[in-house]
């Protein structure tokens, strides 16, 4: 009886568009829910998608290889007998998705206003569609409409909303505005959400300084273009929309300490020894430590929301894993409520699925605090981006042999600087101070963390 | 000593608290709103609406004065001042009444007296019959507005030397008046005296009559004043205002020379400061700045849980813009995220004739600005309507980015330039650009279509032009 319509599902906060890889089942196929019916390119992960209803899979209406906005339909399932085309037809005809019908067609044959100049002399710029190519102005059109009839052709589902500002503005930039969140009424994108773009991209746009050193080779023997544009993949485009969102938006401050290392270290070597122990890492034991501070800190556990400072029970907490063409930070979760084992063994399986793209939905949002390790290379110490809406994130550098002063002697220690960003919304300088603190602590005394 | 508990208590009636007092009780909060005079500040009581009613009456009397143009004979006109006074005085009474009656309808308490800070969350006051009382309030909204300011060391003796506030309490007018101060003010009260037939010499210190509005516009209005014998002095200082048995004498200097205007009255119409005496502001902490109480965006003063908003919180001193202040006030103190004011959509208005409206950057300030603009002028000579009305003064400026027709400023002279405005700061509001406002189908006849010429004049495609 049931008709079930199968849309693109919204797997991340940020998540806009989903991009269809395979069709695992066909056409006249009989599902029951739970069945895996397709596989779906996210901005983070290659996500599989369950069914959730039962019956015959009727029609498959997303062609492998596109996106398809978050909501939009991509297939209907139903009993044989049940009538699917008002669910259909409700739908972008055929496989491909189509905009929706425009609810005021532009292109209405409006009597060529005599008045008007033709589209040839006016300096308007023609509404091209963002993402496609830079096309010349349609010359048979005799005004330009404000409006454009088309939105990108990424998003054939959600119009734009966007102020005529924004649009030329973008436009003069050359930004993707469906890469884009507004910040104006109902998410409109304005003014500044443009600027503050802008503001953020990388230097590149910057007309920057000389190179830094002319004097190198003459460029003769050099042929080909003198820059290559790499197109964005999903999940570098969505790091470059999250990144401004963050940085823009949230005020960030950082505070960094040093912490001994000696006895977190040793207990290390001691865990690992244990029989039948997982492997524990420096991130582990970060993790753990975290976990355990933000307990006794709420204020830092804690997100602001517009009107309030929402502070958050458990201690979810973000794991930065770097993969082939970016960054996936998968969601450890309830971590105040693991033990340092717990935490070894399933960081281990969290980081190794992010690598091969194989996360579950709910691993990708939802942390409360993050944690960055770059220790692995040979950095000191760094400052890291705040992934919102969560309200901190703890950068960790490498531990190094260090000449220390104890007890006023000089020994050799084992240092590691850590640097917490802080939305200065959420908290003030000695609040997250003051975290650092017993951090560093619960690091330098790490007995305490298997308890 | 009573004490009384609200969620929100707001000091002062004017435009700002009453606006805020209205949407904080929308939001469900209990509000007791605190006034020393009558509801409605000195917007409706000694400001904008009474200025307004007399106004009218100077652009009706003007009207009779050229009715000739429209074959009308008038013999033996005369007008009487005491009756535009009396007018002046109901239109105001009308409009407080109306605001008692929405406190009334928001279930809004409204408190005689003057309201003094004793905590951040009390406001103790002190009733005109002596007796005082405390109220308690999660959150406080300051709203007292600002009084009308002298020149160093000139007094305000409210006779000779008087303020706005005196001269709307005029019920006859003097022979002959000198108006300090070239701003909004000065310059209505300019025009609605000249109108009654008083003398009047506009003295100004910066070069040009509203020294605020575009330079363009400035010139067109002294044009117009002095084509009404209105004696327009500008950049010129005052050095002295002595009073004497049958008037006044006021020495003015101009470029090392001196000069002296006798008049039965002067008029300070120099600015307003804002009335933060008696509101125990330091003894709490709320951080001033140049006489104003500093806000952030949701206008919360330096101590949390006290608000500011209108003139006490800063320039420019306009009744709207304290009533969108207010709204945003109210708002963040029942805990919404609101929308902070933009003051670059906030338009300002003068009743003169003709009117001056404007918003955003004069076309100097954008080009200081380093913007590369694109102007669009069209003027109301060659507007149908205007025509018709008998009204082909002044135009339509409009200031845009030349590169992306943002609209930076805008600036109009005319018969209702104040309403013409409107269609302006919501296209600012929207972030239109000059393409929109010039691709908007404007009706036919009527004085917007000069708003749209100037936008596509911007765009080089006027048509009327």
């Amino acid at each position: 009886m049931a008709v079930t319509k199968v849309v693109m599902p919204k797997l991340s906060e940020a998540m806009e568009t989903g991009k269809l890889l395979r069709w695992l089942k066909q056409e006249g196929d009989r599902i029951s829910g739970g069945d895996i019916i397709a596989e779906i390119e996210t901005d983070k992960a290659d996500i599989e998608l369950e069914a959730f209803g039962s019956g015959v899979l009727r029609k498959l209406l997303a062609t492998p290889g596109t996106a398809v906005p978050v909501g939009g339909l991509i297939a209907v399932i139903a009993e044989p007998g049940d009538d699917i085309s008002a669910v259909v037809s409700g739908a972008p005809a055929g496989p491909a998705p189509a905009p929706p019908p425009a609810p005021a067609p532009p292109a209405a044959p409006a009597p060529a206003p005599a008045l008007a100049p033709p589209a040839a002399s006016a300096p308007a710029p023609a509404p091209a569609p963002v993402l496609a190519a830079p096309s010349p102005a349609p010359a048979a059109r005799p005004t330009t409409p404000v409006a454009p009839p088309a939105a990108p052709t990424v998003l054939p589902a959600g119009r734009l909303r966007v102020s005529p500002l924004a649009r030329k503005l973008a436009q003069r930039a050359n930004i993707d505005l469906a890469g884009l969140t507004g910040t104006g009424p109902g998410g409109r994108i304005i003014q500044r959400d443009i600027e503050a773009f802008v503001a953020a991209r990388p230097a590149a746009a910057a007309p920057s300084a000389p190179p830094a050193r002319p004097a190198a080779a003459p460029a003769a023997a050099r042929t080909g273009p003198a820059t290559e544009d790499v197109p964005l993949s999903q999940i570098r485009a969505a790091i470059a929309r999250q990144m401004v969102q963050s940085k823009a938006p949230v005020p960030h401050f950082y505070i960094t300490t040093e912490v001994a290392m000696d006895r977190a270290a040793e207990l290390r070597e001691e865990l690992q020894a244990l029989p039948g122990a997982p492997k524990v890492t420096f991130t582990d034991v970060v993790v753990r430590a975290c976990a355990v501070t933000l307990q006794k800190h709420p204020g830092v556990n804690a997100s602001f929301t517009g009107d309030a400072i929402r502070r958050h029970r458990a201690a979810h907490i973000g794991i930065a894993v770097a993969v082939e063409d970016g960054l996936i930070t998968p969601v450890l979760r309830d971590c105040d409520q693991k033990s340092l084992f717990q935490i070894a063994t399933e960081s281990r399986d969290l980081v190794e699925r992010t690598r091969a793209r194989k996360l579950r939905q709910q691993e990708l949002s939802g942390a409360t605090f993050s944690v960055s390790n770059l220790g692995m290379f040979p950095v000191d110490e760094f400052s890291a981006i705040i992934n919102p809406p969560e309200g901190a994130i703890l950068a960790v550098g490498a531990i190094a042999d260090k000449a220390v002063v104890v007890d006023g002697q000089l020994a050799v220690g084992k240092r590691m600087r850590v640097t917490l960003s802080a939305d200065h919304r959420v908290m003030d300088g000695a609040m997250g101070a003051r975290f650092l603190a017993d951090l560093k602590a619960a690091l330098e005394a790490p007995l305490a963390l298997l308890v | 000593m009573a004490s009384e508990r609200f969620d929100a208590v707001v000091v002062g009636s004017g435009p700002g608290g009453y606006v805020s007092a209205i949407r904080a009780a929308q939001l469900g909060q209990r509000v007791a709103v605190v006034e020393a005079d009558r509801p409605g500040g000195i917007c409706l009581n000694w400001g904008c609406i009474p200025t307004k009613a007399l106004l009218r009456n100077a652009e009706v009397l003007q009207l009779f004065q050229r009715a000739g143009e429209f074959g009308v004979t008038v013999d033996n006109l005369r007008a009487d001042y005491g009756v535009a006074y009396t007018r002046s005085r109901q239109v105001a009474e009308r409009m407080s009444k109306g605001v008692e009656f929405l406190f009334r309808k928001n279930k809004i308490t409204l408190v005689a007296g003057l309201g003094t800070l004793t905590a951040p969350n009390a406001v103790r006051v002190q009733a005109p019959d002596g007796s005082s009382r405390t109220i308690e309030a999660r959150a406080v909204v300051l709203a007292t507005g600002a009084a009308p300011k002298s020149l160093p060391g000139m007094t305000l003796d409210k006779t000779r030397v008087i303020s706005s506030d005196e001269a709307l309490r005029l019920d006859r007018l003097p022979r002959s008046v000198v108006v300090i101060g070239a701003g909004a003010v000065g310059v209505e009260f300019a025009d609605v005296f000249a109108a009654y037939g008083v003398q009047v010499t506009i003295v100004e210190a910066l070069p040009r009559l509203l020294p605020i509005e575009d330079e363009e516009i400035s010139k067109l209005l002294a044009r117009s004043f002095a084509k009404r014998k209105i004696d327009v002095r500008t950049g010129v200082k005052v050095q002295a205002v002595r009073t004497g048995r049958d008037g006044v004498t006021v020495e003015l200097e101009q470029e090392g020379q001196g000069a002296r205007v006798e008049a039965a009255v002067v008029l300070m119409a120099v600015g307003r400061g804002a009335n933060t005496q008696a509101l125990g502001l330091d003894a709490l902490g709320v951080a001033t700045e140049r006489g104003f109480v500093k806000v952030s965006p949701r206008m919360e003063t330096s101590v949390p849980g006290i608000y500011a908003i209108g003139d006490l919180a800063g320039p420019p001193l306009l009744a709207h813009k304290a009533s969108a202040e207010g709204v945003v006030a109210a708002e963040a103190l029942a805990g919404h995220a609101g929308r902070p004011v933009d003051y670059r959509a906030v338009p300002s208005c003068t009743y003169c004739h003709p009117q001056v409206a404007s918003l955003g950057l004069t076309e100097a300030q954008a080009r200081a600005d380093g913007r590369a603009v694109k102007v669009g002028k069209y003027l109301f000579l060659a507007n149908g309507k205007a025509q018709a009305l008998g009204e082909p003064e002044g135009l339509v400026k409009i200031v845009a980015a030349e590169d992306t027709g943002e609209i930076l400023g805008v600036h109009i002279l005319g018969a209702e330039a104040t309403e013409l405005i409107a269609e302006l700061a919501l296209g600012k509001t929207l972030e239109a650009t000059v393409e929109e406002v010039g691709h908007t189908i404007h009706a036919h006849p009527t004085m917007s279509e000069a708003v749209m010429e100037a936008a596509l004049d911007a765009m080089g495609q006027a048509i009327h032009l």
